[in-house]
């Protein structure tokens, strides 16, 4: 499916163009505090195997009760996918050997997932949008991990991980460049946020891609594809994948054929490698695990589910268009993040009660605040927004003081960057360092008075035609008022008294 | 005070000790004395005198408080599938040598908590496969009981170590699992009582398992009032346990009746295999005389899958445990072999190949074949079906009967080696109780007669899934008919 009216990607080959074919399998971490059949928590960075029950242990005679919240959090995740939910779904072992694998296998959802078919709309830089197929979402648990640089002889495992919940949600090949692939990991990373379903913070491994590449020349059927394990970031999706699309290009045009395989990316040398073939694929012997039954979700809780989501990034930038007048990009990038949108709403919320006035009346120059100075700030700080050093509050006294004319644009700038610097409020420091704009006419006329008579010569210059003295004179003003006055104030009586 | 406590059944070793006739303790100890005494039996893997007499200090402490609990001073012989915190635990497999869990399961805590004693941890098949006990990694049991000619004979098997204790007076009771058989057969073969409840009723939880969706525990004692004290104990919800029941546990021995009045009674005509000895035939015969003299109308049921039972048990049971065995991996516990040099493979199949006996591998082959690409439609997806069949047989069946009788095995306890070279005729032992293991539904072996060479036989009574009550009474008419008084003569 595709309503992308942009150029089509294409990799020019040296028999044509080749068209690029991709899939991705997301596995992300489901937020809950217990693991997916344990109570043992699942907080990130702890020491090796401190949150290991003896169920994550596969100690003999241990059993797997499922976690409720895991199931909540993937049914959300669907729905807010518009995706079918399967009222009945069920656990099936997936059996293989690993060290960091203690049952001996892995409980997945293979032949009947929780969640089915739904869709992503991915919006892409030149404005054309494309619609991705989700085939599917399952829940899982994770493996543990093995670490073979500890020890000269022996590797170590940790089984931390081991046990954790997954969602593993799988589109449909309905990819056809790099930048939709790397869209649409943003994108789904950003619902899952605003879910609350996953953190998806992919450098802690909260969330890791498989990527399925094929090539083909347009119009052809599909090619042999090739799937990616475990890619940790956006960039490396779209690196891998540029890399693997011009191997299988370079193969087909040297007369080769590609294999179906596994393949490991290899982020410092930016290449793919192969892991195992498909004739060496494991045989995972699926079946139903006997240890849980069938899951069966009530209509009620499918209800309460759909109830809890919060309003979704797509409908919100609408929203942001429609009813506060927000430029298409400023909605865009507003909405893009949870607590980008949040805190935008927060601060228009306490702009509004300040000021007295609708938001819909606010919202364009509180939008232009947050994009270009709070992001500039909070990029330069390297700060997320979730930890900015200006709260709302802080942000939404700033923009009433510009409002009502106490602080001047540039002024403005400047209590920010001290803001920032000291955490102050921006009324104490405007308080503190008499930075209140001057607008009082008759000490801004005495002031002008002192500035005329100081630079006679230079007045009648102007007085006989030299109009571009008019800056001198704003910028000695502004010089005797500390940056205070009010320029629109200033630039009325200036012209007034230099007119004689 | 009785001369010989170790004769006393559970029942009365508990209104003895509220009579204060005996002392919990003078009970532990001669029960620990008669395990000691019993070593040539190897019916003990783990004798653990100290928690038997731990208990019964308690036990008499709350006695002389007037607070006994329900098996206040009873010592018990458990199973080494249950996982003890603190004892051992093997399942009879050198893959766990020297395994110590640090968690009980919930079928020995709850005993535990309702007072009873552990003598020790009781011999098996390993990890529950085997119907003679020979599958032992630490030797066999041997039965009690003696052949023609003073000819050693298998306890049954797997929960052998339960039966030999039990029958031999080593303990009133003593926990059994029941997969295919595993508890009815032993208690046949050794003139005791064993019950398999529902599936759900007992907690798995710290049970190792062998084949998840039939693995049952339930208690083996000498007769069925002991039976349905135990098992009260044994059974209830678990929230640990996901396939655990969440139903009320029902007083089976306030219930216990041997009035069968207005019960209809089934006799499955696949149930008579060719080739079966006649003497087992005939006490087929005498049992439903008993029930019919106990008040219950005897009517001819039909369960035309019966035959399918024993192959679809030999899939579904050996496709769960070849991925229930996986975790016998040498990583994290039990044996560990390191070839040197070896790579994590090497240490898995060295570990596995010196850890897991023959029957052990054979059935986890089975099950990894059954369940291979290219074979799971033809095999395990086919039993699947198949035992759904099954108990579509049952279900038809309830409609005319509230019970099924049944003979227990097809023959009396044999001689060691007679059929372990032979997996097949092994397996035939289960043909009777294999089908309720498939259907989830209670069943139980009571001692109902001596075969022309003495040796003990059972007639099955199997039930309505939860209705363990209508097993237990129509075990206790039969109990109460049979006056089966027969025990083995002391030899050891």
């Amino acid at each position: 499916m595709s309503e992308s009216s942009a150029v089509p990607f294409r990799i020019q080959g040296d028999t044509g163009e080749w068209e690029v074919v991709l899939g991705l399998e997301v596995h992300a971490q489901i937020v809950s505090r217990a693991k997916l059949f344990s109570g043992a928590s699942t907080a990130f960075g702890a020491e090796p195997n401190s949150q290991v029950s003896f169920v994550d242990a596969a100690m003999p005679g241990m059993l797997p009760v499922l976690n409720g919240e895991c199931v909540r959090q993937a049914v959300r995740t669907g729905l807010a996918l518009n995706a079918q939910i399967n009222r009945w779904s069920r656990f099936d072992r997936k059996n293989y050997f690993y060290a960091d694998l203690p049952q001996g296998y892995q409980i997945s959802q293979f032949q009947y997932p929780i969640v089915g078919e739904g869709e992503l709309v991915l919006e892409l830089e030149d404005g054309a949008t494309r619609t991705v197929g989700i085939e599917r979402i399952h829940i899982e648990q994770d493996a543990g991990k093995s670490m073979h640089d500890q020890s000269p002889s022996k590797s170590h495992v940790d089984l931390n991980r081991s046990g954790v919940a997954l969602m593993e949600i799988v589109s449909k090949p309905d990819m056809r460049s790099p930048d939709e692939a790397g869209a649409y990991v943003r994108k789904l990373r950003s619902i899952l946020r605003y879910v609350g379903s996953c953190d998806g913070n992919m450098e802690e491994g909260s969330m890791r891609a498989d990527v399925n590449v094929s090539v083909r020349k347009p119009g052809d059927p599909l090619g042999t594809r090739c799937e990616i394990k475990n890619v940790n970031s956006v960039r490396f999706v779209m690196a891998a994948i540029d890399y693997e699309a011009r191997r299988q290009i370079e193969i087909i045009e040297g007369g080769g054929v590609i294999r179906q395989e596994t393949r490991l990316f290899d982020p410092d040398k930016i290449e793919t490698r192969s892991m195992r073939s498909k004739e060496e694929a494991h045989d995972y012997r699926y079946f139903p695990d006997p240890d849980l039954l069938p899951l069966e979700l009530t209509e009620d809780f499918v209800a309460d589910c759909l109830a809890s989501l919060p309003e979704l990034p797509d409908v919100k930038r609408a929203r942001y268009e429609r009813e506060l007048g927000i430029t298409p990009y400023n909605a865009a990038v507003l909405t893009a993040e949870k607590e980008t949108a949040d805190y935008f709403e927060a601060l228009l919320a306490e702009s509004a009660r300040r000021q007295g006035k609708p938001e819909a009346e606010l919202a364009r120059a509180a939008s232009n605040w947050v994009i270009s100075d709070l992001f500039g700030a909070l990029k330069s700080g390297d700060r997320a927004m979730a930890s900015s050093p200006i709260s709302a509050a802080q942000g939404a006294e700033l923009l009433a003081l510009i409002a009502d004319g106490t602080l001047s644009g540039r002024l403005g700038k400047d209590v920010f960057a001290i803001m920032l610097e000291t955490g102050k409020d921006a009324g104490v420091i405007v308080e503190e360092r008499g930075l209140k704009q001057v607008s009082d006419t008759g000490a801004l006329e005495a002031a002008i008075a002192e500035v005329m008579a100081a630079n006679a010569d230079k007045v009648a210059e102007y007085r006989s035609g030299k109009d571009k003295l008019f800056g001198f004179f704003v910028g000695q003003l502004m010089k005797a008022t500390g940056g205070k006055a009010n320029p629109a104030v200033v630039n009325e009586l200036l012209k007034k008294a230099l007119a004689g | 005070m009785m001369t010989n406590l170790t004769d006393l059944t559970l029942a009365q070793m508990r209104d003895g000790l509220r009579a204060k006739s005996f002392s919990a303790k003078e009970l532990a100890e001669t029960h620990i004395a008669a395990v000691e005494a019993a070593r040539p039996l190897n019916a003990f893997l783990v004798e653990t005198p100290e928690h038997a007499l731990a208990a019964a200090a308690a036990a008499d402490a709350a006695l002389a408080a007037d607070a006994a609990l329900p098996l206040s001073g009873i010592p018990l012989g458990i199973k080494d599938l249950f996982c003890t915190k603190g004892v051992q635990t093997t399942a009879a497999s050198k893959i766990l040598d020297g395994f110590v869990p640090q968690y009980e399961s919930t079928i020995t805590g709850k005993l535990f908590a309702d007072g009873a004693g552990m003598l020790g941890k009781l011999n098996l098949d390993q990890f529950a496969m085997g119907s003679s006990n020979e599958t032992s990694a630490y030797g066999n049991v041997i039965s009690p009981w003696r052949g023609q000619g003073n000819a050693a004979l298998v306890p049954g098997g797997s929960s052998g170590g339960s039966s030999s204790a039990v029958a031999a007076r080593l303990c009133a009771g003593a926990t059994g699992t029941d997969t295919g058989g595993s508890i009815r057969q032993p208690a046949a073969f050794t003139g005791i009582a064993g019950i398999k409840p529902t599936y759900g009723r007992c907690s798995r939880w710290g049970t190792i398992a062998f084949a998840s969706s039939l693995d049952q525990a339930g208690p083996m004692a000498r007769d069925v009032r002991d039976c349905a004290i135990l098992l009260k104990s044994m059974c209830g919800f678990d929230p640990k346990d996901s396939t655990s029941l969440d139903v009320a546990v029902p007083d089976f021995e306030a219930a216990l009746s041997g009035d069968l009045r207005g019960k209809k009674v089934g006799i499955p005509r696949e149930y008579r295999l060719d080739g079966m000895p006649a003497e087992i035939e005939a006490l087929w015969q005498q049992g439903i005389g008993w029930l019919r003299d106990a008040g219950a109308e005897t009517v001819d049921v039909s369960l035309p899958h019966t035959h399918y039972a024993l192959p679809t048990y030999y899939i579904v049971a050996p496709a769960e445990a070849s991925s229930n065995l996986a975790r016998y991996d040498g990583v994290r516990y039990g044996l560990r072999e390191t070839p040197p040099g070896g790579t994590l493979a090497d240490m898995y199949e060295a570990t596995r190949a010196a850890g897991f006996g023959p029957e052990v591998k054979r059935r986890i082959m089975i099950g990894t074949y059954v369940l291979s690409a290219g074979y799971y439609d033809a095999y395990y997806l086919q039993a699947q079906k198949v035992r759904t069949l099954i108990a579509r047989d049952f279900d038809l069946a309830w409609q005319k009967c509230d019970v099924l009788l049944t003979p227990t095995a097809p023959s009396a306890a044999f001689a060691f080696g007679s059929k372990s070279d032979d997996p097949i005729a092994m397996y035939l032992n289960d043909v009777f109780t294999v089908p309720s293991s498939l259907a989830g539904l209670p069943a139980m072996s009571v001692p109902a007669g001596l075969d022309a060479g003495g040796l003990p036989l059972g007639l099955q009574v199997i039930g309505k899934a939860l209705d363990e009550q209508g097993v237990l009474n129509a075990s206790y008419a039969l109990e109460q008919a049979a006056g089966f008084t027969a025990k083995p003569d002391r030899w050891w």
